[in-house]
């Protein structure tokens, strides 16, 4: 089964907004917010119904102050600084800094330390205009957020199968490290939505480079082409040259903020850009049920 | 101590915004060009988005200085020492080593750098080798001194470097320079990390539906550092009473207002600065720089009122 996961390395280049509009142009699939980190989606899916379930990742250190002697080991070893003094003889653990490793519980020399496990988050299974919706929240300054994406990819292949959906669409993760790895590997084409601005570009080839190291198909979106034509025209040159199709042009336009205000996909929205939309989906729908292009090298 | 006269210390300013997107860098990049004229001060320039660094893109500094940056893994010196015990493999919480058929084997990638395995091996098999994390760059601008992180690809633990980077910080800011932290976007382990290093912070908002909401998770993530925070309203438009209720409820300053405005955008998008949209936006940056160079006291004062 397909999956598309559009990308954008970095936020604010549109990549929600057209995930939303192929989300509200898609007939048969599962919808995915795979950034965890902050989802944006469900603002314009507006989700129903959702069945949530805690998310437990790893564990977490304390110290119980009755059996701590204060002998200052569990500080000297954690490497995150996690344990400072709280006074003379009594150590505690900052929940914020600590990454589980499970030194200090292993070296105190007075068992004095828990471990438990850590609600990192939750995630559900929602209703939506468009079909079902996996999406999940990181709680603030948790980590984990790769093993969450790929929990959250599970729950949308195991779903499509149950209720025989032909496609998952998925916001992806932002960055280069590990959310989005977790969001790209497997998956069978990245669309990568991108601006013609100097970090537009960068950000691009940043992401690309992601995605070819893991052998992932991709395609380029081009938003706000009309901001800088020199730049919109570099960034199509560099592309054709490296075999990247590009999929569609969107131009500048207040309507991304009004739809968005209106809490309406670019679809419903209509004008131009919901055109220029629907071209770009056909185009992504091709790609992603063409066979990978075998290159031979000799 | 009585001893050494006291440096005043420099301001330590962390920009940090719920997303990606929302202006964070343009806000940086301006305030890094003008803070120096605008408040007679030595700056530091520093980029914490160590996944996509972009300041230099906006900034242009000459790097000087640049150094790889590393963290510490196991290596396995001699197999053949192993006492197949298993402490390592019970340890590591990360599933970077374990033991087959009596010999210890490493998957670097994924090892957090935590040390156990090293600490409790008994046999010395296990030594400290060390993992790419990405480089430390260093240099300056016509304006500021300017340091940045910039991952390698197909490294998946960003907090490593963004730590290592601001202990480098910590070696080279003159003193009393204040320090202008480019955040990463969102509210998870990166950011939270860099925005700890910070003495205040400074939340760039956008008025969108997305804006908002991504607003509202920083403040969430981020008052519980207790850090005197402001916030700037970028692409200001027809949600910002919305956001500006929001601001007053949470007593949080809004110190400037950016227009939503296609004269910035085009300005943006041929890598030029904000104060350089005109004169405008010019007095708007110069402001914000006064502003927040007050900012740990104005928030004292509110806290004590
Ligand atoms: S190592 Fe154990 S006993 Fe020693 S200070 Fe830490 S918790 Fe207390
Ligand atoms: S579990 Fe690891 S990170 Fe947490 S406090 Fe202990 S040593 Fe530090
Ligand atoms: S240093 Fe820590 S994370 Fe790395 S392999 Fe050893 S126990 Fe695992
Ligand atoms: S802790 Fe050391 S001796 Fe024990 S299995 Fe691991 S490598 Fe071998």
């Amino acid at each position: 089964m397909p999956e598309i996961v559009v990308l954008s390395g970095k936020g604010g280049a549109g990549k929600t907004s057209v995930t939303a509009a192929f989300a509200a142009l898609s007939r048969n699939a599962v919808l995915c917010d795979l950034d965890v980190d902050a989802p944006d989606l469900h603002i314009l899916l507006a989700p129903r119904g959702s069945r949530r379930e805690p998310f437990v990742a790893g564990h977490l250190a304390a110290i119980d102050p009755a059996r701590c002697d204060g002998c200052g080991e569990c500080a000297a070893r954690c490497r995150y600084g996690a344990v400072s003094a709280a006074d003379r003889d009594r150590f505690v653990i900052n929940p914020a800094h600590c990454e589980g490793c499970k030194v200090c519980v292993v070296l105190c020399p007075r068992q004095a330390i828990l471990f438990t496990p850590r609600t990192c988050g939750v995630s559900a299974v929602s209703d939506t205009r468009y079909g079902p919706f996996v999406h999940a929240r990181l709680d603030p300054g948790a980590e984990n957020s790769g093993r969450l994406v790929a929990l959250l990819r599970q729950k949308a292949k195991a779903l499509a199968k149950e209720q025989g959906r032909d496609l998952i669409l998925a916001d992806g993760a932002p960055g280069i490290a590990c959310p989005v790895v977790s969001s790209i590997t497997g998956a069978t084409l990245a669309v990568l939505v991108t601006e013609p601005t100097p970090s537009g570009s960068h950000d691009l080839g940043r992401v690309a480079t992601l995605c070819d190291h893991f052998k992932l198909p991709t395609a380029v979106l081009l938003n706000k082409a009309d901001l800088n034509p020199d730049e919109a025209a570099r960034i199509e040159d560099a592309c054709r040259d490296a075999g990247r199709p590009i999929v569609g042009r969107l131009p500048y336009s207040p309507d991304v903020t009004a739809a968005m205000a209106a809490r309406q996909t670019l679809t419903e929205y209509g004008g131009p850009l919901a055109d220029a939309l629907a071209e770009a989906w056909a185009n992504v729908l091709n790609l992603a049920a063409a066979p990978k292009p075998q290159r031979n090298p000799f | 101590m009585a001893m050494t006269r006291a440096v005043k210390k420099g301001l330590r300013l962390a920009i940090a915004s719920g997303k990606g997107g929302t202006g964070k860098t343009t806000v940086t990049a301006a305030l890094a060009s003008i803070w120096s004229q605008a408040l007679c001060r030595p700056v530091v320039a520093v980029d914490c988005d160590v996944e996509e660094p972009n300041l230099h893109l906006f900034l242009r500094p000459v790097i000087r200085r640049a150094e790889t940056a590393k963290l510490e893994v196991p290596m396995v010196a001699e197999a053949a020492l192993c006492a197949d015990c298993a402490a390592c493999r019970e340890l590591c919480q990360f599933g970077a080593v374990t033991v087959m058929a009596g010999k210890p084997l490493v998957f670097p990638e994924m090892c957090h750098g935590c040390g156990g395995c090293l600490a409790v091996c008994p046999t010395g098999v296990l030594v400290a080798g060390s993992r790419e994390l990405g480089r430390i760059e260093e240099g300056a601008t016509e304006t500021a001194s300017y340091l940045a992180g910039r991952l390698r690809i197909g490294e998946a633990q960003s907090p490593p470097l963004i730590r290592a980077v601001l202990a480098r910080l910590n070696k080279v800011a003159e003193p009393g320079a204040d320090v202008l932290i480019d955040a990463p976007p969102g509210v998870s382990c990166p950011a939270v990390t860099t925005v700890s290093g910070a003495d205040a912070v400074l939340l760039v908002a956008e008025p969108t539906p997305f804006g908002i909401h991504d607003f509202e998770l920083a403040v969430e993530a981020f008052t519980p550092l207790h850090k005197p925070m402001a916030v700037v309203i970028n692409r200001s438009g027809p949600g910002t009473p919305e956001l500006l209720a929001l601001c007053r409820g949470h007593n949080l300053p809004v110190l400037a207002e950016i227009a939503s405005d296609r004269t910035v955008a085009e300005t943006y998008a041929r890598g030029g600065l904000l104060h350089e949209a005109g004169a405008h936006y010019r007095a708007v940056c110069f402001a914000l720089a006064r502003s927040l160079a007050e900012l740990p006291q104005t928030a004292r004062e509110a806290a004590h009122a």
